[in-house]
């Protein structure tokens, strides 16, 4: 790891003012994912600004009826709680399919969904890639990909967005919440919030630099049934290679949003208009335009059924 | 997952030349640095005061210093284990405020004030946690390694049970948590024993619960 100074600011404007005039620097919330990076030298920040400390760990009601979930509340307590369970139920389903109980009690709400990729090139730091080394290449192209992107990838990079919350929270269309260091405070809706790789992989998302996420809030509940389902290569404590967040209503209509598919949660509005008429047909419209590499084309027949099993269980 | 971190720097070859630069001050309310001064090799001290089993510990440490090095390094609680460095493993599970982390992901600096409780603060061979007895009991190890980690997830497992905490295979969200095999085993997927003492260490468990095995 590379040495680095460390500081703890006393509001959020500092914080994001601490990052903003260092470009070296970076916030760090549970370290879950930073430091994981940083002793393999993929990320080397040589300041690192706390943002633990700043009051944004509550889970508070809005006037809208939803909640605002603070960018510091952690993984287990947002899953826990009471409100969460009864009325975002796919939320909780999402965090709690996702890392170890010890991961869940340090990640943080904003940690997650700023989690980077886990493509295996993207961790040998032996190998090219676009993400880590912008221009260096995709060593993944060529590679090993069955756990890579199906759809919305470039040819610059074909990485995924790894984690399981933040599909949870496309699905319920949630907005990040951010404050900059001049105090200036910016709402993004969570489907514009992570980004396609396109010629700038090694960008992740819509945040500017030094931006500091403050919460993410959740509309008000949608009822209906919450379903996450995650296939991974075993039963607990591994990524997704496909996940599905549905909301089912009791007539059938819905939302479904997917993840492991794409380099951001995977949700295509339009095709929910076939909820109704079941998984073959919606994923058929999400899926359009897909381009799986050899290794990971049964992605496509993994997603349809994944669904298939959600509106299942949402029947059951 | 990705594969365990073969080209970390080694911490021992970091500290060597850790005396070399001026001392940070890390206070509960500011932890003012260097900005933008320390070069990418300078090493940069801190202060940092932690409560571990009790006791009020005073410690200067390189910021890099995960709380895991800490414990075994600097104040020789070589009970949390290091088996990958990278929050893949649980044999460095500690209880922290209350919590089951993984302390090789975190900074010693970041805990500033924190309670820290580590296998030796569980029990001592002469006075043992139920859940060290237990482990003894029902053969909950072989080699030993992932053990310390075992027994402060399990007995952390417990708690969060009691405390109403849901995991991925809880039925009823909004129902009282059981404590069932199904239940120990996701909950404590965080701890991989290469010697697959898996279904010992469930037993064990089950009868901490007040659960016949
Ligand atoms: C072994 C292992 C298994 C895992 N399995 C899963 C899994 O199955 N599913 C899953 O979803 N995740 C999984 N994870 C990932 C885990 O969920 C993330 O590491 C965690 O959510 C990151 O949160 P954090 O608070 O620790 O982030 P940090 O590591 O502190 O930060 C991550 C990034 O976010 C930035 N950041 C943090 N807070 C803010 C803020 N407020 N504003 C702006 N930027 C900020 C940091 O600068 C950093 O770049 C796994 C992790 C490990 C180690
Ligand atoms: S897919 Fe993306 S992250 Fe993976 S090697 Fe290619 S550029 Fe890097
Ligand atoms: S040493 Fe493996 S999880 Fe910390
Ligand atoms: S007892 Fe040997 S690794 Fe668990």
């Amino acid at each position: 790891m590379k040495s680095f100074t460390y500081e703890r600011p006393n509001s959020p404007a500092d914080a994001a003012a601490a990052v903003s005039r260092n470009p070296n620097a970076k916030f760090i919330a549970g370290g879950t994912n930073l430091l994981d990076l940083m002793k393999l030298q993929i990320e080397t920040p040589t300041h690192l600004v706390d943002v633990n400390g700043l009051g944004l760990d509550t889970i508070e009601a809005t006037p809208e009826g939803g909640l605002r979930v603070g960018a510091l509340v952690r993984n287990t307590d947002l899953a826990s709680d009471a409100r969460v369970r009864k009325d975002y139920a796919v939320l909780s389903r999402a965090l709690l399919a996702g890392a170890s109980g010890q991961l869940r009690n340090k990640a943080t709400t904003a940690g997650n969904l700023l989690q980077r990729t886990r493509c295996p090139y993207f961790y040998d730091t032996a190998q090219a890639c676009n993400k880590r080394q912008p221009g260096s290449g995709c060593s993944a192209l060529d590679g090993v990909s069955r756990q890579l992107a199906v759809i919305g990838a470039s040819e610059a990079c074909i990485a995924t967005h790894p984690g399981d919350m933040a599909v949870a929270m496309r699905v319920l269309d949630a907005t990040v919440e951010t404050v900059d260091a001049k105090g200036a405070s910016r709402k993004i809706p969570i489907a514009d919030f992570h980004r396609l790789p396109g010629d700038r992989p090694e960008v992740d998302t819509s945040l500017a630099p030094g931006e500091l996420i403050t919460a993410v809030t959740l509309p008000k509940p949608l009822g209906g049934a919450h379903i996450y389902r995650k296939v991974r290569d075993r039963a607990s404590y591994a990524y997704a290679l496909v996940s599905v967040a549905a909301v089912v209503q009791p007539d059938g209509s819905g939302r479904a949003a997917f993840g492991g598919v794409a380099h951001k949660p995977w949700r295509v509005e339009a095709a929910e208009g076939e909820m109704a008429r079941g998984a073959k047909a919606v994923t058929a419209q999400v899926f359009a335009g897909a381009k799986p590499t050899h290794d990971n084309a049964y992605k496509l027949t993994l997603a349809e059924r994944t669904l298939g099993a959600a509106l299942n269980e949402a029947r059951a | 997952m990705p594969s365990f971190g073969e080209n970390e720097l080694s911490r021992r070859d970091v500290m060597a030349g850790a005396t070399a630069c001026a001392a940070l001050a890390a206070v509960p309310a500011r932890a003012e640095g260097r900005p933008e001064t320390a070069g990418p090799e300078q090493p940069v001290l801190a202060k940092v005061s932690l409560t571990v089993n009790g006791q009020r510990r005073e410690l200067e440490l390189d910021t890099r210093t995960s709380l895991l090095d800490a414990a075994r390094e600097h104040l020789h609680l070589t009970g949390s284990k290091k088996g990958c460095d990278h929050g893949q493993c649980g044999a460095c599970t500690m209880i922290v405020d209350g919590r089951r982390i993984n302390s090789c992901l975190t900074l010693a600096v970041m805990h500033q004030g924190s309670e820290i409780t580590t296998i030796e603060g569980l029990g001592q061979p002469d006075a043992l946690h139920p859940m060290q007895a237990a482990f003894i009991k029902h053969d909950g190890y072989q080699c030993g390694y992932c053990t310390p980690g075992q027994i402060c997830s399990g007995v952390a497992v417990l708690a969060e049970i009691k405390a109403g905490i849901p995991s991925h295979v809880t039925v009823d969200l909004n129902a009282p948590m059981q404590v069932t095999d199904a239940e120990i085993r996701e909950r404590m997927s965080g701890n991989i024993c290469r010697c697959g003492a898996y279904s010992n260490i469930v037993e064990a468990m089950t009868e901490v619960a007040g659960r016949p095995a």
